[in-house]
């Protein structure tokens, strides 16, 4: 049994980032911006968020949850700054979705490598040169206090647990509400599947557009400083395909936000069996080497676009420039 | 005609004394050639001319692009150090000529994949089609290559002439999956290649573990003596590592280049790439055409891959990593204006800014030329509109002083 909640744990764990990912690149694709830029807008939050944990763990007495939260919110609104660009491009100046996304992708990496290699230095002062941020913060929690004493549930959402747990259930949770009950997310839905209608309609479908792709920055930014700080203790400027990965969810969610839950979990599971599998019988006596877990998710996505690209709900407009003019 | 006007004209105003021999069918005659060579050069250079212009014009996106993306590193450098931004500047733009010979050697070394997989790119976009999948089909024909160098034993040039070749097959087969896929099931092919692209790299992880691992254990082994191409020039180029590989990234565009404006196949492609319905209803097999493009596309991506590896002390590293160069090839694809030759030519700059990059060590770290590269695309992604913007803010500006002189007029 307790292989059975580490796994649950460790799913959690790799899951919630992922998910967190996932909707913000629902809130730019439901607006019919395509964002594969997903990757390097982690990077970029997440470098910025754990910088700032690396300053604020040397400078202040901060409880360390305090930090975790402001690090989300740094990297939150660099992400957000971030996209700007991507939205700026795709939306004022009628660039090709694909083309910015893949050069805010080299250019974030480019641009953490860069400013970490020039500015790191250790706590004495000195330069290390390297592009690791290296922070002493411990964000885990062994065991919440009264919860984790709750049979299963306990053990799974209560022990061994990041806030960022919370942090991704509350915003999927708003996701799923703004995009569904409120009117910004009817008008977000409205410009991905006909934005010509939506016009028609006094909508301005630059800002929301603009809004949306904002929104999927801030998302992808807490994305990456959870990433980076759940399951490291080192930036280190690699998401491993953490943002792609994101977009895979995304699909396999069918654009709606409760499979993009399952989506998450199941992709979530699939990594975390690349870990675990030689300590469950079963597994192991299959023989199946680990990098196949972690295809697993490409593969699937894959078989699911193949297969059911008929009942897709992709936004109808998605990926297309709104030219005002052309009906 | 000029000439022999002019010296008519000196004869008949008795300033050049006439000699007594009977010059006018030597003049006649100089003025009939004159007139046949003018009629003859002068619609050539009026044609070279308009070119050129039209060049300029077709170049400009390009050229606003890398002037903005050296602009950002100036911004960059005097950030961080601005002391030495002119050094920088210096280094940067005297990229592969910083070492002589051999930095120069290591630039063609190093443009060579990123000419292929930029060709790559611009294959795919002719026919209406984004491949991001480069890299993918890189790894696998990298792995291939790498897997046939390790493990077969042949003699000298058939080695390598064989692992290039099955490499270049295999990115080729890879490239199909996509264009299968968007062809017979409608997936959008940029989504499909980036799933393969990660498909790979956990793939070339667990292969290289398993078949050709070195003895330390981080990278796969060394390639056999055989199975290395041959350099180029070493003498020339003072040991750097430019290999014939080069050779064939350079005849590739070419080669590319008439397949697309020579034959029945490039038209065929180049037409569903203008429109796709339109091609279809002139009767042209676009599915065929679509699992054809992305096939040759992920066939020279593969190229790269195999050429890359096949050069001496290159070994992949196992870790879970998608290459870069794919992506690079894009950046090639965009600066090129989706032209092969533009791609060779645009190959070769970049190449000679990471060259600079390098050398800006130890003052600016060498990212800095990556960061330059992303602005150069993200800068051409937006130069169509920005050259609307620009146009709007001189007719602007043209308008205000128009209208700021016919004030003065006015107040006169």
């Amino acid at each position: 049994m307790t292989v059975f909640y580490e796994i649950m744990q460790a799913t959690l764990v790799a899951a919630i980032p992922l998910l967190i990912v996932a909707l913000g690149g629902l809130f730019a694709e439901r607006s019919g911006v395509t964002n594969i830029a997903l990757e390097g807008l982690m990077l970029f939050g997440g470098f910025f968020g754990i910088w700032g944990v690396q300053l604020l763990e040397r400078n202040t007495e901060l409880p360390v949850q305090i930090i975790y939260l402001l690090a989300m919110l740094i990297g939150a609104t660099a992400g957000m700054l971030f996209s700007m660009l991507h939205a700026y491009a795709s939306i004022y100046m009628n660039s090709d979705q694909i083309i910015s996304a893949t050069a805010l992708n080299i250019f974030a990496l480019a641009f953490v490598v860069f400013v970490a290699r020039t500015t790191q230095v250790r706590a004495d002062g000195t330069p290390t040169g390297g592009l690791q941020i290296i922070f002493r913060s411990r964000f885990i929690i062994r065991e919440f206090p009264v919860l984790s004493r709750i049979p299963v549930i306990g053990d799974i959402f209560f022990k061994q647990m990041y806030i960022s747990l919370f942090v991704g259930l509350v915003i999927f949770i708003a996701t799923w509400v703004i995009i569904s009950r409120t009117r910004f997310g009817l008008r977000i839905r409205a410009c991905g599947e006909n934005p010509h209608a939506a016009d028609s309609l006094g909508i301005n479908i630059y800002r929301i557009r603009f809004i949306a792709v904002m929104l999927s920055g801030a998302l992808a930014g807490i994305g990456g400083v959870q990433f980076v700080a759940n399951t490291s203790t080192e930036y280190a400027a690699n998401m491993v395909g953490f943002g792609f990965l994101a977009i895979a969810v995304l699909i396999f969610g069918n654009w709606r936000p409760p499979r993009i839950l399952f989506a998450a979990m199941f992709f979530g599971v699939m990594r975390v069996l690349g870990q675990y599998y030689v300590r469950i019988p079963f597994l192991a006596s299959l023989g199946i080497p680990a990098p196949f877990f972690r295809m697993t998710p490409y593969i699937a996505t894959l078989f699911v676009l193949a297969l059911f690209s008929k009942s897709s709900k992709a936004p109808k407009a998605l990926g297309q420039i709104y030219d005002q003019g052309k009906r | 005609m000029w000439t022999s006007l002019g010296s008519t004209c000196l004869v008949k105003s008795g300033v050049m004394r006439m000699p007594k021999i009977n010059i006018k069918p030597i003049l006649s005659g100089i003025r009939r050639v004159a007139v046949k060579t003018h009629r003859v050069i002068r619609p050539m250079l009026s044609a070279s001319g308009r070119a050129f212009k039209r060049a300029l014009i077709r170049t400009q996106p390009s050229l606003i692009a890398v002037a903005i993306g050296i602009l950002a590193g100036i911004i960059v450098m005097l950030i961080f150090e601005p002391n030495m931004m002119l050094w920088g500047l210096s280094r940067l733009v005297m990229g592969g000529f910083n070492m002589g010979m051999n930095s120069f050697g290591t630039m063609l070394h190093q443009s060579m994949t990123i000419i292929l997989t930029g060709l790559a790119v611009v294959f795919a976009f002719r026919t209406g089609l984004f491949n991001i999948g480069a890299s993918g089909q890189m790894m696998i024909a990298a792995y291939v290559t790498v897997h046939i160098g390790i493990r077969w034993s042949m003699p000298a040039p058939y080695h390598w002439i064989v692992g290039i070749a099955l490499g270049t097959l295999a990115g080729a087969l890879y490239g199909m999956i996509p264009g299968l896929l968007k062809a017979f099931r409608n997936v959008n092919e940029v989504v499909s290649s980036i799933m393969l692209n990660w498909i790979a790299a956990n793939l070339l992880v667990w292969l290289i573990g398993q078949y050709v691992l070195s003895v330390s254990g981080g990278h796969s082994a060394n390639l056999k003596p055989t199975a290395l191409l041959p350099y180029l020039g070493r003498g020339l180029f003072n040991n750097s590592q430019l290999t014939v590989g080069f050779l064939i990234a350079v005849a590739m565009a070419f080669f590319i280049h008439m397949i697309l404006y020579k034959t029945t196949l490039g038209f065929q492609l180049r037409a569903s790439g203008f429109s796709m319905e339109g091609s279809k209803y002139a009767g042209m097999n676009t599915k065929r055409n679509i699992v054809l493009a992305m096939t040759i596309s992920g066939a020279l991506a593969g190229l790269a891959g195999s050429l890359l590896y096949s050069t001496w002390g290159r070994t992949i590293p196992r870790t879970v990593a998608v290459f870069r160069e794919g992506f690079e090839g894009i950046s090639v694809a965009l600066l090129g204006l989706g032209e092969p030759i533009g791609a060779l030519i645009a190959g070769i700059f970049l190449s000679h800014i990471k060259m600079g990059g390098y050398y800006m060590q130890p003052h600016f770290k060498p990212e800095i030329a990556d960061m330059i590269i992303g602005v150069i695309i993200y800068s051409t992604a937006i130069a169509l509109g920005l050259q609307i913007v620009l146009k709007r803010y001189r007719e602007r500006i043209k308008n205000y002083l128009k209208a700021r002189k016919a004030k003065k007029e006015g107040a006169q």
